[in-house]
């Protein structure tokens, strides 16, 4: 492998794991919202989280880059008030992986949270426990199953993501230039067959090894549980 | 005392209640149907009357002249369960502590140990809710509702599930329970036997008729 395909490997591995683990407490805030809430606005909501998911990615990174960029709304109040900067920068591509994969992460935790037995809520509220203590002890644990299944999911949509990243953070090799990107810039290269092959090779077993480590902990925490 | 005077409507289905009662231990008997569960729910916060009063031990837990509903947490009810409900993630121990983790400050009722070894259940502390029997599974959740320190106990057909054997055993640790810890307690059963063992005295619930019960039958 060269330093370059390497450089893009590491990046689509920092970019997935922080973008997944970034979003993770707002997709479990957000599910919890869509699963237990009654509130105006729900289905609005449910909308909104769920568009990243059927409009063209390259929308939602030009909205992201309208947004986040240096001189969008959010962008310059992150820059003054955090120092972080998200166009063209990996920051940016974790922001787009995060934001991609936030429907997958939603839609998996809220269902496992629907599969919840509430009577067992109501059991501790009866021993004396609050609503955040039944969240953390009760609800959360049962629901672990789907909330980690949710990051796997988000980090797969992560590492996969394309659309949203060349368009909000461009394709800058050793800055933003991600596995996906890397093998797009190969296929544009007459010569860049062998590297495709490598790359499309590493792409697939990160892919297997993320969704097998999934099916194995899951199972794992059933096992414990039953 | 027991005081439970609620009305709650649930279709065509009226439940209306009138019940006040110096009696620790009462019981709450009829056909499976007739609204003694959800009497116990309203008892515990889980549900909500239409209107009415609710006050045990002293203690008001509902009040709607008032706009008084303490919510569930705060009302200190031991509920056991017809089905245990016990946290099939945590053990058995886990259970138990997570009943005593939430005993407001004070002298417990029953220690830990001492809780553990009243009810026999020591050998089983390490293991999880699905791999208990029935009897043994009631034992936990009555253990875990003990050390929560509850001002009383609400007991729902706690012997249903239970072979004849398994029935006798956790029908004399009830009897135990009450001449020991001497809370207010509710029992719900559809066994007169049960009822005449375990209760100083009963209220019979049907439906869409007032459940009337004023000073020691």
């Amino acid at each position: 492998m060269t330093a370059a395909e390497w450089t893009a490997v590491m990046l689509s591995l920092r970019v997935a794991s922080v973008g997944a683990l970034a979003s993770l407490p707002f997709a479990i805030a957000v599910a919890y919202a869509l699963a237990r809430g009654r509130f105006y606005g729900k289905t609005a909501l449910d909308v909104i989280v769920h568009l990243p998911l059927v409009m063209p990615p390259v929308v939602t990174g030009w909205l992201l880059l309208i947004g986040f960029g240096r001189n969008g709304p959010l962008g310059e109040f992150f820059e003054r008030v955090f120092g972080l900067v998200f166009a063209f920068r990996w920051t940016g591509a974790a922001l787009a992986a995060g934001v991609m994969g936030f429907p997958l992460m939603v839609r998996a935790i809220r269902l496992s949270l629907d599969s919840v037995d509430r009577k067992l809520e109501q059991a501790a509220a009866t021993l004396g426990a609050g609503p955040l203590r039944i969240f953390a002890t009760v609800t959360l644990p049962l629901a672990f199953p789907g909330v980690f299944a949710g990051l796997i999911l988000g980090f797969a949509k992560a590492i996969g993501e394309f659309g949203a990243t060349i368009t909000f953070v461009a394709n800058i090799p050793g800055q933003t230039q991600t596995l996906a990107t890397a093998i797009y810039d190969t296929t544009q290269d007459p010569d860049g067959g062998a590297s495709t092959w490598r790359l499309t090779a590493i792409a697939i077993a990160i892919a297997v090894i993320a969704l097998t480590a999934s099916e194995a902990l899951a199972r794992g925490f059933w096992g414990r549980a039953r | 005392m027991i005081e439970i005077r609620v009305k709650r409507t649930f279709g065509a289905t009226m439940i209306e209640a009138d019940i006040v009662t110096p009696a620790q231990a009462l019981a709450l008997v009829g056909a499976s149907g007739g609204g003694k569960t959800t009497l116990l729910n309203m008892v515990a916060g889980l549900e909500t009357p239409e209107a009415g009063f609710i006050a045990i031990g002293g203690t008001v837990l509902f009040d709607s002249e008032l706009g008084l509903n303490l919510p569930p947490r705060k009302r200190r009810i031991g509920y056991v369960f017809q089905e245990p409900r016990l946290f099939p993630h945590y053990t058995v121990a886990g259970n138990l502590r997570y009943g005593a983790s939430l005993a407001p400050p004070g002298d417990a009722l029953i220690g830990f140990d001492e809780l553990v070894a009243w009810l026999g259940i020591r050998p089983l502390l390490d293991r999880r809710p699905a791999k208990l029997s029935g009897g043994e599974k009631q034992r936990v959740a009555i253990g875990r509702a003990l050390l929560s320190r509850p001002r009383a106990l609400l007991l729902d057909e706690p012997l249903s599930a239970l072979d004849p054997a398994r029935r006798e055993d956790i029908m004399r640790l009830i009897g135990e329970l009450i001449d020991r810890f001497r809370l207010p307690m509710i029992l719900v059963s559809h066994r007169l036997d049960e009822v005449d063992r375990l209760a100083e005295t009963s209220a019979q619930v049907e439906p869409g008729r007032t459940v009337t019960l004023a000073g020691l039958s």
